[in-house]
């Protein structure tokens, strides 16, 4: 059960534990007490929701920049990506394997910020060797879900 | 013109499926779950096989059985599935659908007279199907008691000298009942005493949810006497592609390849290639589906349960098949009534053979919010003619 249940909270960690039991063929104490080990695991790490900032009418920019670094004897990589990942306006670090190493996702409220962050802080860095900023300019699909288009079922209403 | 049209034609009664979708179409703002094919779209790894084989160009036909390469795959598939070896270039057909394959099988095979038994509640074509191949289809009449299972007392009552083929449609559609290993070895048994053929409708075979589909041609001796049919559609939601395919033994599948390349030439080419892509790598595609219909199935069987309707559980194809006997109205009636006041379509059972009468299909495949949706609006309707 415990990839099924995942699986459905991944699309939508809103639903209700009583349907939740009903789908999945459990009691709902089941379902609790599964809920509470992955917690407790930290398999589950948190509850989010997702947001097209686009759509509202408050200014948000978004950017990927590639970092490349100079791993520390003793430390790899964990040393600097903590010290990146500590900047709340930095959304998510990842380790990255190929051209570069550090894979850095930023939001900020303008260019001017983001570029900032990059130029003041981030590029002097003791061990950031260079960065390339992209800004994204446009989301297609996010999470697995696509932001563009709704849903419509093209069906015939009836069929055998 | 005088007798301008085929009498035989004339004489098939419209689909109850076709009439009751006259009356959906008009209205906007309806709900159906009235739907007989996925709501997924392809996965989309086999559309842009599809493309691709556009895009270079394979827009000719293919050999009248169909690309080797398909074949091949779909003979791996069977192996893989069921154990059961069948030969790639003497006795497999690609065909337009499962419904061509039924239709051709039939002909194939059909003598004058000869009786073809036809468990129903079940898919509106085997009937008409028979009656244009000039057999005489004889109905037999599937009980809610067995679970719309056929069981071996019923086949062999059912049996006469002049029977030719059983048609075999499990998984089904519309009750979504299966055969399980037990009740097909009984009737492996009576068909073998028999001597008689079968037509085994495997198209839903991908979608079980107690344990894996179990084929007929598993069963001693059933191989060399049976059609099999299977395809694209339901399991990897390639209902437009119009694909599907027949196995067999070597001398039926001769007869239905002629008439097939008369009648058809091949099956269109781009889903041919799509296909191919589907058996490669469709798996996690499929399972992921049969997931979510898992889910979307225990969701309706407890929703009756709260409404204290009769519901066998089903444990095949897409669909629920409740019983409203207890209302004191035809399926017809509830259903229009249904969509009239509540704007939901659901098909009467009777559309599927007159045996289904006193029941509804009503089809899962949506997404569980348009399921909610829908039950919340049956449980009022119930709710309502109890009352009264």
């Amino acid at each position: 059960m415990r990839e099924e249940l995942l699986k459905i909270i991944e699309r939508n960690s809103r639903i209700d534990l009583k349907e939740l039991a009903v789908i999945l063929g459990v009691e709902e104490i089941d379902v609790v007490n599964e809920l509470q080990s992955l917690e407790d695991e930290g398999i589950i790490c948190g509850y989010h929701t997702m947001i097209d900032w686009e759509k509202t009418s408050i200014e948000k920019v978004s950017a990927l920049i590639e970092v490349r670094v100079t791993p520390q004897r003793g430390q790899g990589f964990d040393n600097i990506a903590e010290r990146v990942y500590k900047y709340p306006e930095v959304t998510s670090v990842y380790l990255i394997s190929g051209g570069y190493d550090l894979l850095v996702t930023l939001e900020g409220k303008s260019l001017k910020e983001i570029s900032g962050f990059v130029s003041d802080k981030l590029s002097t860095l003791e061990s950031v060797l260079s960065t390339a900023t992209h800004f994204i300019l446009k989301k297609y699909k996010d999470h697995g879900t696509i932001l563009t288009k709704k849903y419509e079922d093209t069906r015939e209403k009836v069929s055998p | 013109m005088k007798d301008m049209l085929s009498k035989q034609a004339i004489g098939l009664k419209p689909s109850g499926i076709r009439k009751f979708f006259d009356i959906v179409s008009e209205m906007d703002d309806a709900i159906s779950l009235g739907v007989g094919e996925p709501d997924f779209d392809t996965p989309w790894h086999i559309r842009d096989e599809g493309i691709y084989s556009l895009e270079k160009g394979r827009t000719f036909y293919t050999s009248n059985s169909g690309l080797m390469e398909l074949r091949q795959e779909i003979c791996n598939y069977i192996k893989r599935k069921q154990g059961v070896d069948y030969d790639p270039q003497h006795e497999v057909l690609i065909t337009v659908g499962g419904s061509e394959a039924i239709d051709i099988g039939l002909r194939a095979v059909i003598n004058p007279g000869d009786e073809v038994l036809i468990p129903q509640p079940s898919f509106v074509s085997y009937e008409p199907c028979a009656v244009m191949a000039g057999g005489v289809p004889v109905i037999i009449e599937l009980k809610a008691e067995n679970e719309f299972r056929l069981t071996a007392k019923e086949l062999e009552e059912a049996i006469t000298e002049k029977t030719k083929i059983l048609i075999l449609p499990f998984p089904n559609n519309p009750t979504g009942a299966i055969m399980e290993r037990k009740d097909l070895e009984e009737i492996a048994e009576v068909i073998r005493k028999h001597d008689i053929l079968v037509m085994s409708d495997e198209i839903y075979a991908e979608l079980t949810y107690k344990e894996k589909h179990v084929s007929i041609i598993e069963m001693e001796g059933m191989r060399e006497r049976t059609i099999l049919i299977n395809g694209f559609s339901k399991a990897y939601a390639m209902t437009g592609w119009r694909l599907g395919y027949a196995c067999g033994p070597r001398v039926i599948l001769e007869q239905m390849t002629k008439l097939h390349q008369f009648a058809i030439m091949c099956a269109p080419t781009t889903s041919q290639y799509a296909a191919v892509e589907a058996l490669r790598n469709g798996d996690d595609d499929v399972r992921e589906m049969c997931i979510a219909y898992n889910q979307r199935r225990r969701y309706l069987m407890n929703a009756f349960r709260e409404m204290n309707l009769a519901c066998f559980e089903p444990f095949g194809a897409f669909y629920v098949f409740p019983c409203i006997k207890e209302f004191g109205m035809t399926s017809e009636a509830f259903a229009e009534q249904f969509l009239a006041e509540e704007k939901v379509a659901v098909v009467p059972g009777t559309a599927f053979g007159d045996c289904g009468e006193g029941y509804l299909r009503i089809s899962y495949a949506y997404s569980l919010d348009t399921l909610k949706l829908a039950i919340g609006k049956l449980a009022d309707f119930v709710e309502r003619l109890r009352q009264k």
